[in-house]
């Protein structure tokens, strides 16, 4: 059968672009915060309806765009606030009320979105294809490989070059001595918070316009931002770069080559990485 | 900044006649409720209180776990399943004898859940959670794909109970006696120098190492035993339900079993009959009026963590002991 | 919430209240009102389909007064997720608690087939206008479950598949989704095709719930066919055509769909994409037949939206429901003489505009409609017939004793004709 040409590499690499706005977020959050968050799914379903609706009613694809980041990142800033903030330190407690409101916020959006199955439209010059070669292949996922790449680069850039991505890091590293240098730390959190919910939101929106958005979408998604974080290492942008590509390249190798074994090719590496190398390929430890 | 439980102080005190006394008859209690229950219930709700007792089954497994050993499992609901596809794949797809079919659903289950322990020896806390996690999913994953032996989507569908328990008031209370039998044995275990161990594990995993435990072995043979106990909940399950699909041993299932223990109590048993009997009987309610369970379930999760995490045995507790100063 | 103000509008009141744990119900008598229990998936992948199914058969309870059979109808709504397990559990509580006359509803395959075992164990009537699996109307056939207005997967794609091969193709690769229904979609399509000299080159199962078809896309793409047929339910048909036009596949290589593909609920939410697709079905919102365009237009008035096949079929089974209790003069509760009624009903005032009877083995036999999807005078897309194929029934042309010799259709059993 088709082996991996072009056409397959391109698919997975567009794939892994996706993967990584989305698990950045959530790296940034488990990284420095230790919040496992599994609302970050149901951030992205929400994100990307929002992003729809303002994308539909406006006819502009940038504000719907920006609009999701601003919405979600609110609402990270709600979820944080608002209930973290009770179970703060009680890392499983809080992993939990996670998963709570993501089951609330899915329901929320079958209610409020209903059932449907919506796509984010996209400006007229990303529609169609591109030809090179023997293939055709389309203008928007060339585009969600170039923004992965430009959202690679501006993280990178706020890590290492600015005095907030520097708190993160050592944050990161340490938080408690961080705090005693005199940072306010809650602050760097919730900004951190804010960060990485509003990538949930831009991934929503930019997966929406070419993997749609419906009521299960939340849980793929999340799973398999949880899949690129633990293959990739917590807290490390470079893990999640790598752990986007190992998991999008395997995930569309897989469906081509061995559709049988689908979850197994996503959940194997997985559930070894987690038994004997819990902190993944490039995670640092706690 | 890592705790390895939900709670730390809803736990059984070591023993000491008191509270040996007020186990016994706080078990006597839960027995003698449901064995009055039926007379007051129609023939569905007898049924509706079969599946409490067989999830408080499954909710006591989770809770060995993760209130003895400080071990928080999102893969259990997978262990229970699997017993109950191979209790129905024995009996309809194979034409075996029910009886032991139960007994080989409840071996795989065990055989299952020590493979899964080999994984998650070493881990503890969020990690454990997320690996008991993946491990369900690939069990899930398995049950969707393996269309030939599982059926795939479409599941497969049991040949009905065997002629002596046939009678749901008769297999309610045969439920009733296995499930009050079991939560004696568990009660036995963890009160043993074995569960002590256990919670020693939990309270402080490095101290007793130094004191010379092996902590690994312990976590295998402490989630092996879970995973027994889940095996016979989800045969018990074969037997009511005379049907499974890949939804049987889905993430939600595992996320049902830790909350029903949550509820009630983590580290206590009898917590995990009150999270039974609430979460099951209050989504037969709540789906009376509106479609809205998931977002019931996911408030109690959130509401159950900010304000109980504790459970409502521990609750109750804290309410006692306020009122004794 | 549409099942509350339904519940009000019939006042059921007082006796849902009590909920749980209560007082067991009274038997309702003859002259009580006749419950049916209604299932769907309001939750899940194909929730929209759902919420359709119960909005159909509560339109043709409304235009009906409510009534039938001079008594009064209720009608019980319960999610069953797209979940056989949640199915069953609905399904038995509704028998059990809510003590319903008959049930009705639900729409994956796998669902159906679980409250199919259930009720074969009680005789409860069960009655499917969209549950299409083959067999529960040929070689696992029970007697209290019959197809009001429905159909079997692989009665629709057969005219498709000599349609087809009128048209010149003679190669041809499915993509399905790999489940019950699909396999004996494409197996209805590839049997037909390959018996009239056609060749199927290749076949595509992903699994439900697919978010990226570009593997397969890549693969279909390279290969060397006529044509491309897909069988995608609900989200999994709105991204296959989005992502076929994406990668240019559109407009180079013709696609044909099964009836779901190109159903209303997925085309319309849909752009170009999905023009010019063709498919085949018993039901088209965009025939000019006289009946049917009553229905659109009722349903579109009250719903804000064109009626998909799920709406169709749901309101179509009610109004057969209507026929045979009106037949027993409303006595549901002898169940033997309701379900003798059921099967001797002759549906001729449907939105199809044609009569619609049971063949001997309880499957309806349809005039089917090779269908293209098209914009219409408001800009929006349907489904418009192009040409029909007469009374075809779950057989085809085949002789049932002989063709229920053949196993039925699987991943591995496709009925192709090896030429």
């Amino acid at each position: 059968m088709a082996g991996l040409n072009l056409f397959q590499l391109l698919n997975g690499l567009t794939l892994a672009a996706l993967l990584f706005i989305v698990a950045s977020g959530f790296t940034l959050i488990f990284g420095l915060l230790r919040i496992v968050n599994l609302a970050h799914g149901a951030l992205y379903l929400f994100g990307g309806y929002i992003g729809y609706t303002i994308a539909m009613t406006t006819g502009n694809f940038v504000l719907g765009l920006l609009g999701s980041m601003a919405a979600v990142a609110v609402m990270g800033v709600a979820l944080d606030e608002g209930l973290l903030r009770f179970v703060r330190g009680f890392e499983l407690r809080q992993v939990l009320l996670t998963l709570g409101v993501a089951f609330v916020l899915n329901d929320l959006a079958l209610v409020i979105w209903g059932g449907d199955t919506f796509t984010v439209p996209v400006p007229e010059f990303l529609r169609g294809a591109l030809r090179f070669g023997s293939i055709f292949y389309p203008k928007y996922r060339l585009f969600v490989l170039v923004l992965g790449i430009v959202v690679f680069i501006a993280l990178w850039l706020l890590l290492h070059r600015t005095r907030l991505g520097a708190l993160i890091r050592a944050g990161v590293d340490d938080a408690e001595m961080v705090e005693a240098m005199g940072v306010n730390i809650r602050r760097v959190f919730l900004v951190t918070f804010m960060l990485g919910s509003a990538l949930a939101g831009l991934g929503g929106t930019i997966g929406g316009a070419f993997l749609t958005l419906y009521p299960t979408a939340d849980a793929e998604i999340l799973v398999f931002s949880l899949a690129v974080v633990i293959i990739g290492g917590y807290g490390s942008l470079v893990g999640a770069a790598v752990g986007s590509l190992l998991v999008g390249l395997l995930n569309t190798v897989g469906q081509v080559m061995f559709p049988e074994l689908a979850y197994f090719v996503i959940f194997g590496p997985m559930a070894a990485i987690l038994a004997f190398r819990p902190l993944g390929l490039f995670g640092k430890a706690a | 900044m890592t705790a390895t439980t939900t709670t730390g102080a809803a736990a059984a005190s070591p023993a000491g006649g008191a509270s040996q006394r007020s186990a016994l008859a706080w078990g006597a209690g839960i027995a003698a409720f449901f064995a009055v229950l039926p007379v007051v219930l129609s023939s569905y709700q007898v049924s509706v209180a079969t599946e409490v007792l067989i999830f408080a089954l499954l909710a006591m497994s989770i809770d060995v776990l993760a209130g003895y050993a400080g071990r928080t499992s999102l893969g259990h609901g997978a262990l229970f399943g699997a017993s109950t596809y191979v209790v129905l794949y024995w009996t309809a797809v194979l034409g075996g004898s029910p009886w032991a079919g139960l007994a080989i659903g409840i071996v795989a289950a065990t055989v299952l859940s020590a493979v899964f322990a080999l994984f998650c020896t070493r881990v503890s806390g969020v990690y454990f959670l997320l690996l008991t996690l993946a491990l369900g999913m690939i069990v899930w994953g398995v049950c969707l794909r393996w269309t030939s032996v599982t059926g795939g989507e479409n599941g497969i569908r049991g040949v009905g109970r065997p002629e002596a328990i046939a009678d749901p008031l008769v297999f309610y209370y045969t439920v009733l006696v296995v499930v009050m039998a079991l939560t004696w044995v568990l009660w036995r275990f963890v009160r043993s120098p074995f569960g002590l161990t256990l919670r020693g594990v939990r309270d402080s995993e490095s101290r007793m190492r130094s004191l010379g435990y092996n902590v690994q072995l312990h976590m295998f043979l402490a989630f092996t035993v879970s995973g027994f106990f889940a095996g016979v909940a989800g045969a018990l399950y074969a037997l009511f339900n005379n049907f499974v699909s890949p939804s049987t041993v889905q993430l939600s299932q595992s996320v049902e079993g830790l909350l029903m223990a949550i509820i009630g109590g983590v580290g206590t048993l009898a917590g995990s009959f009150i999270g039974a009997a609430a979460i099951i009987t209050l989504e037969n309610v709540v789906s009376e009026y509106t479609a809205r369970w998931p977002m019931v379930l996911g408030l109690m999760f959130v509401l159950a963590m900010i304000f109980a995490p504790e459970g409502v045995i521990g609750a109750v507790r804290r309410l006692f002991a306020r009122s004794k100063t | 919430m549409q099942r509350r103000d339904f519940l009000k509008k019939t006042g059921l009141g007082v006796s849902a209240a009590a909920a749980a744990f209560s007082v067991p119900r009274l038997a309702l008598g003859q002259s009580g009102p006749i419950r049916i229990g209604l299932m769907a998936p309001l939750s899940g992948v194909v929730a929209a389909g759902g919420r359709e199914i119960v909005e159909g058969f509560n339109l043709y309870w409304e235009q009906n007064g409510n009534s039938a059979g001079g008594r009064k109808v209720e009608v019980l709504v319960e999610d069953d997720a797209g979940n056989p397990d949640t199915a069953l559990q609905k399904a038995r509580r509704l028998v059990e608690q809510e003590k319903v006359n008959f049930l009705f509803g639900n729409l994956l395959a796998n669902t159906g087939l679980a409250v199919a075992s259930y009720v074969k164990g009680n005789g409860v009537p069960y009655f499917i206008p969209v549950i299409a699996a083959d067999d529960l109307t040929q070689r696992d056939r029970v007697p209290n479950v019959i197809r009001v207005a429905g159909y079997t997967a692989s009665q629709m794609p057969r005219p498709l598949a000599d349609w087809a091969l009128k048209q010149g193709y003679r190669r041809i690769a499915t993509i399905s989704q790999d489940y019950t229904f699909g396999h004996e979609q494409c197996g209805g399509f590839a049997q037909v095709f390959s018996e009239g000299g056609g060749t199927i080159v290749n076949q595509f199962w992903n699994p439900l719930n697919t978010a990226d078809f570009s593997p397969y896309l890549g693969q279909l793409a390279s290969a060397k066919i006529d044509a491309v047929f897909a069988m995608e339910l609900g989200a999994d048909a709105n991204r296959f055509m989005q992502q076929y036009a994406n990668f240019g596949l559109k407009g180079q290589l013709p696609l044909l769909g099964a009836q779901n593909f190109t159903d209303q609920s997925v085309i319309r939410t849909m752009g170009p994409e999905c023009e010019d697709i063709v498919s085949s079905a018993h039901f088209a919102e965009g025939s000019d037949n006289p009946a049917t365009r009553k229905f659109v237009e009722a349903y579109s008035k009250k719903y804000g939206k064109m009626p998909s096949l799920y709406g169709f079929s749901h309101y179509s089974g009610a109004m057969w429901i209507h026929h045979a209790i009106d037949a027993v003069k409303g006595d549901v509760e002898s169940r033997d003489a309701f379900l003798d009624a059921v099967r001797k009903v002759v549906l001729t005032d449907s939105p199809l505009g044609r009569p619609v009877r049971l063949d001997e083995y309880g499957n309806p036999i349809y005039d089917i409609f090779i269908r293209k999807v098209v914009k219409n005078a408001e800009g929006k897309y349907w489904n418009v017939p192009i040409e029909t194929y007469e009374s075809v029934s779950q057989f085809w042309t085949y002789d049932p004793a002989e063709y229920l010799k053949q196993p039925p259709y699987s991943r591995t059993f496709q009925g192709i004709r090896k030429s």
